[in-house]
Formats: C-alpha cells, sequence, structure tokens
C-alpha cells in the first residue's frame, strides 16, 4: 500500500459516510417509490401532496417517525428489546460494505466504488444475511406478546429453510467465476460487443434457473410479498413489530429496506453483470471521469428495475399459506438448486478440457 | 506479532469455561450450548496450529467439526424438544430417568 | 494493529464465555455464545483462514445459533431454578475447570519457545487452496459427512414428530 495509514483512514471514512448517507436516502426514496407504484397498481394516486408529485413525502414520513412517542411497554424483556432492532439495521447497513458499485478506480490506492474489495465478498454477505434474522427472532421474543412471536418464530424457521436455497441458487455462479470475490464474478461477464448483455451469468452462464431460485429465496429472506408471513396483518397484527413505536419501528423499517436493496445489488452482481454496460461501448464513457460515471448510472439502473419488480410483486400476488411456503422452499427451491449445481458442474466440465 | 501461544492459551480458557458452564448449568439446552463452546474452542486450535505448521490439514479439521457441529445440533435439539414433550422440563436433574 | 486485534476480539471471547456461565436465561446465554463464536471468526481471520471465519460465521452464528434460539423460544425456555445436583456440580466444576484451565496453560507456556509469531497475511489458505485439499485428497471423508449430515435430517425429523 503506497498511502500511509492516516490518509488510508481518513479517506475510507469519507467513503463510508458517503455510502450510507446515500443508502439511507436510496431507502427513503424506495418507500415513496412503493408507495406511489403500489397506489398506482391500485388504480389511486399514492403521495401526491407534499413537494411536488410528493417528491418531499420521505422527508415528513422521517419527522413523523422521529416526534412520535417512544413507548416502551412494561412487560418487555428491557436490554433485548432495544437491542433488537440495532442488530437487524446494523446487519442490513453492513452488507453494503463489500459491494462494488462502479468501475474498479484508485485514487491514490483507495478503491472509489467500493468499501473493501475482499477475497470472500460473497461469503460475507450470506454472513451477515445469517446473523440480521437474530433481529427479528430477538423482537419478537422480548416483545412478550404472542402475535410478536408467532411472527419471530415464522421468520426464524422461514429464513434458515430459505438461507439453503439462497445459497445453493448462488453456488453455479461462483463455479462459473472461479472466484468468491465480487469484482471477478462481475468481470467474467463482462464483453464489448453490441450485444455483451450475452455474456451475462444469466444468459451464458445459463443460470437464469439459478437467477429465480435466488429471487424467490431473498424475496423469502427479506420477508416481502409473496412471503411477508412474519408480519402477516390479517393474522398477526404487525408480526414482530406489534409493540414497536418511533425510531425503533423505524429502524426495522429501514432495514427491511435496505435488505432489499442489498438483494438488488447481489442480483445484479451476480446474474446481469454489475457495473458493465449491458451493450458494450454504447454508453460506457470514453474519458476516465465518464467512464466512472456510467459504470455507476448501469448499476444504479439495474438496482432499480429489480426494487421496481419487489413492488411490483408486491402489488400483485397474494400471501403463501404457512405449509405451501415450507413446502416450496424444502420440496422445490431446494432441489432445482441442486439440480443446477450438478447440470452447470456437468456443463463446465465437458466444455472444459480436462488436465 | 502474537505469539501462536497466546492463541492456544485463549483457546484453553474458552474450553475450560465450557468445561464449567457444561457441569454447573441445569438447563440442558445451555447444557448442549457449552458443549458448543468447547468445540468452538478446539477448533481456534486447530486453526493456531495450521498457522503454526503452515499446514491445511488443520482446517480441514475444522470444517469437519462445523459439519459434525451441525448435524449435532440437529439431532440433539430435536432430543430435547421430544424430551420437553414428555418432560415438560428442560432441568437436567429432573430428567434422570431413562424411561418415560 | 494484530495485537490490538487480538486483545479485543479475545477479551470479548473471553467475556462471551464468562457471560454464558453467569447468565440464568437461556437467551441471554446463547446470545453470549454468538458473540463468541463472531469474535472467533475475526481470530480465524488473524490466522489466516479466510474460508474457516466465514463458514464459522454463516454455520454456527448464522445457522446452529439461531436454531437454538428457535427451540428456546418455542419451548418458552424460562429462567434455570437452582436443584439438589447444581450444589455438587459447584462443588466439583469451578475446581476442576481451573485446574484444567492451570494444566494446558503451563503445557503451553512451558513449550512457548517452539511456536514461532503470526505476522498476519504472511500464511493464508484461500478457499481455492482449501477445496483443492477438501476435494481431491479428502473426498471420501467428504462424502462420508454428507451422509452423516443425511442421517441427522433423518433422525431429526423421526425424533421430533408428533406420535399419532
Amino acid at each position: 500500500m503506497e498511502t500511509g495509514l492516516f490518509t488510508f483512514l481518513i479517506v475510507n471514512l469519507i467513503k463510508i459516510v458517503v455510502v450510507v448517507v446515500i443508502l439511507l436516502m436510496a431507502v427513503a426514496y424506495t418507500v415513496l417509490l412503493e408507495r406511489k407504484l403500489v397506489g398506482r397498481i391500485q388504480n389511486r394516486w399514492g403521495p401526491s401532496r407534499v413537494g411536488p408529485f410528493g417528491l418531499l413525502q420521505p422527508l415528513a414520513d422521517g419527522a413523523k417517525l422521529f416526534l412520535k412517542e417512544d413507548l416502551m411497554p412494561l412487560a418487555v424483556e428491557r436490554p433485548l428489546y432495544v437491542l433488537a432492532p440495532m442488530i437487524a439495521l446494523g446487519c442490513a447497513l453492513t452488507s453494503i460494505a463489500v459491494i462494488p458499485f462502479g468501475a474498479n478506480i484508485q485514487w491514490h490506492g483507495v478503491d472509489l466504488f467500493q468499501i473493501s474489495d475482499v477475497s470472500i465478498g460473497l461469503l460475507i454477505l450470506l454472513g451477515i444475511t445469517s446473523v440480521g434474522v437474530y433481529g427479528i427472532a430477538l423482537s419478537g421474543w422480548s416483545s412478550n406478546n404472542k402475535y410478536s412471536l408467532l411472527g419471530a418464530l415464522r421468520a426464524s424457521a422461514q429464513v434458515i429453510s430459505y438461507e439453503l436455497a439462497l445459497g445453493l441458487s448462488l453456488v453455479g455462479v461462483v463455479m462459473r467465476a472461479g472466484s468468491l470475490r465480487l469484482r471477478d464474478i462481475v468481470n467474467v461477464q463482462t464483453g464489448h460487443s453490441a450485444v455483451a448483455f450475452l455474456h451475462w451469468n444469466f444468459f451464458e452462464g445459463f443460470q437464469f434457473v439459478a437467477f429465480f431460485v435466488y429471487l424467490m429465496a431473498a424475496y423469502a429472506e427479506t420477508n416481502r410479498a409473496p412471503f411477508d408471513l412474519p408480519e402477516a396483518e390479517s393474522e398477526l397484527t404487525a408480526g414482530y413489530h406489534t409493540e414497536y413505536s418511533s425510531m425503533k419501528f423505524a429502524m426495522f423499517f429501514m432495514a427491511e429496506y435496505a435488505n432489499m436493496i442489498t438483494v438488488g445489488c447481489v442480483a445484479t452482481l451476480l446474474f446481469f453483470g454489475g457495473w458493465s454496460s449491458p451493450f458494450g461501448h454504447f454508453l460506457s464513457g470514453s474519458g476516465r471521469i465518464s467512464t466512472a460515471i456510467l459504470a455507476v448510472f448501469w448499476f444504479v439502473v439495474k438496482v432499480f428495475f429489480f426494487l421496481f419488480l419487489y413492488i411490483w410483486v408486491r402489488g400483485t400476488l397474494p400471501r403463501f399459506r404457512y405449509d405451501q411456503l415450507m413446502g416450496f422452499g424444502w420440496k422445490f427451491l431446494v432441489p432445482v438448486a441442486i439440480a443446477n449445481i450438478v447440470v452447470t458442474g456437468l456443463w463446465m466440465g465437458l466444455r472444459l478440457p480436462v488436465h | 506479532m502474537v505469539p501462536i501461544s497466546w492463541y492456544l492459551i485463549l483457546s484453553a480458557i474458552l474450553f475450560s469455561i465450557g468445561v464449567a458452564a457444561f457441569l454447573i448449568k441445569r438447563n440442558i439446552i445451555t447444557v448442549f450450548m457449552s458443549i458448543e463452546l468447547m468445540l468452538n474452542a478446539v477448533n481456534l486450535t486447530f486453526v493456531a496450529f495450521a498457522q503454526q505448521w503452515h499446514m491445511v490439514s488443520g482446517q480441514i479439521f475444522v470444517f469437519f467439526v462445523m459439519v459434525v457441529a451441525a448435524a449435532e445440533a440437529a439431532v440433539g435439539l430435536a432430543i430435547i424438544i421430544a424430551v420437553f414433550r414428555a418432560r415438560s422440563t428442560l432441568n437436567v436433574d429432573q430428567i434422570d430417568l431413562m424411561k418415560l | 494493529m494484530h495485537l490490538a486485534l487480538f486483545l479485543i476480539f479475545g477479551a470479548l471471547c473471553v467475556a462471551g464465555a464468562l457471560n454464558l456461565l453467569l447468565q440464568r436465561h437461556p437467551i441471554n446465554s446463547a446470545l453470549s455464545l454468538i458473540v463468541v463464536m463472531s469474535s472467533l471468526a475475526v481470530l480465524y481471520l488473524l490466522l489466516g483462514a479466510e474460508f474457516l471465519a466465514a463458514a464459522q460465521v454463516i454455520v454456527y452464528a448464522g445457522a446452529i445459533m439461531v436454531l437454538f434460539t428457535f427451540v428456546i423460544m418455542l419451548l418458552n425456555a424460562g429462567r434455570e431454578e437452582r436443584t439438589r445436583g447444581s450444589k455438587m456440580a459447584y462443588v466439583i466444576g469451578f475446581p476442576g475447570a481451573a485446574v484444567l484451565l492451570a494444566l494446558l496453560a503451563y503445557v503451553f507456556i512451558s513449550h512457548s519457545g517452539d511456536f514461532h509469531r503470526v505476522h498476519v497475511g504472511e500464511y493464508v489458505v484461500s478457499t481455492a487452496a482449501l477445496s483443492g485439499v477438501l476435494f481431491r485428497d479428502l473426498l471420501l471423508p467428504f462424502e462420508v459427512t454428507s451422509i452423516l449430515i443425511l442421517i441427522a435430517i433423518l433422525g431429526a425429523v423421526a425424533l421430533a414428530r408428533k406420535e399419532h
């Protein structure tokens, strides 16, 4: 490392602050996007009063949540009740640390578009997601409320079950890239022809089966519709966060949307070529600065597409029944993911020369 | 620059706490957790020795220990649930008969 | 840097383990065990075992301990009560553990000259190297463990199902 420790720390600190601020803004506007889109799907306007087109609605929501009274119910297990939303939000925000959101551009030896480029990036993402479930489990248990407990039990069982399918669906991609580093996985998928999108794992790697398994498992992992049984309002009031109010509730809310964004980022990186332009040199920039900006542009566009898909699915599909959810995860997704690994392995083995 | 022996002593401390917890705790789930603590302490020793001799096999051992621990947790927790159904207690002192 | 990280996470490990011992509620014990396991993952990273560090978090902290908390929540386990047997255990447990610790520490300290010092990054086992050994030289044991897991799944299902 050619830079001193001090510069390194300062630049990284600035990078982390910028990324977290942007992520929180993105979370706020994802909420607005969801309200607007679901409104359109249900043939109404969605928020439109605060600011032009309702664009200031997230600020109003934030102010409202800040100013609400922070209730502390009497019967709760106090330390864990306070700790649970922090775990949930902490894990949701930490996972952005290994995600590269632009081309590898160095400035004084510091990677500008990724907080840390680690060689086991994908495993770290999986690890953080699997730790995140404690936030939900503990909130339900410490609330001392039957709805919360049922929601938390459902959530932990669901997350453990779908984590298997999630992990297995990513193995095909890792086999193709031969690396767990997220930048390497993206580099395998980049091409320079006008139809560079054919190099994506989704197409060239024949990983579309893995992609759909990943998408369904990730929806279950983030407790989103149609797998939102842990917070099914018609059965459990509000599920695990029934007893939470004010900022503690907001932390769960933000964690859910931050997790959605992370899932979108991972899907983009692993299956859709990350920050690379889908049309080769078209809109991929010529100078240094334009290359950097356009890489981020393509990344954001792809992530936006996945957020849109999330909301579209939520507005369209009804909720699963609990036994159907478990059966779907164990009897359908896991076997399909394993079959995908076997087929990918055979295909790679037959295609590559044996040495 | 930390000597390997420090890691080994840390693992010895963890293992001893695990032994003490195994003997003292009365809740069957906590007893089971102290077994996991002991396994973790031993894993740390394996990784430390893998670093000491620059050999991968120490880490492979840890991998197998993790697999066995996962299998053990699944079966052990199933046994705990079955015992709780039969006795409706989790205290090891009250589960001392080998029959229902 | 290495020393500071070792001291911080080693202290976290010991504190978590002691908390496991001292807490009377199983869910608090489970949480302190999670702290121990996550700190151990950092120590594995310092010792150059990057795949194991991730596996430690995913398998231990993320799967096994979730199962534990799940069972604690499901059975609604309360605080443990003291019984006759626990007095005996106190009499034997603490001195026994102390003797064990003293013995192990004595052995390690008397041989501390044989051990070298860890330089971070000097010897890092990459995931590829680990999998090379695992899938080439040790393929049979690996397959045996998968059969073990299969049997464990069957056993768990058979044990936990309600009798009709």
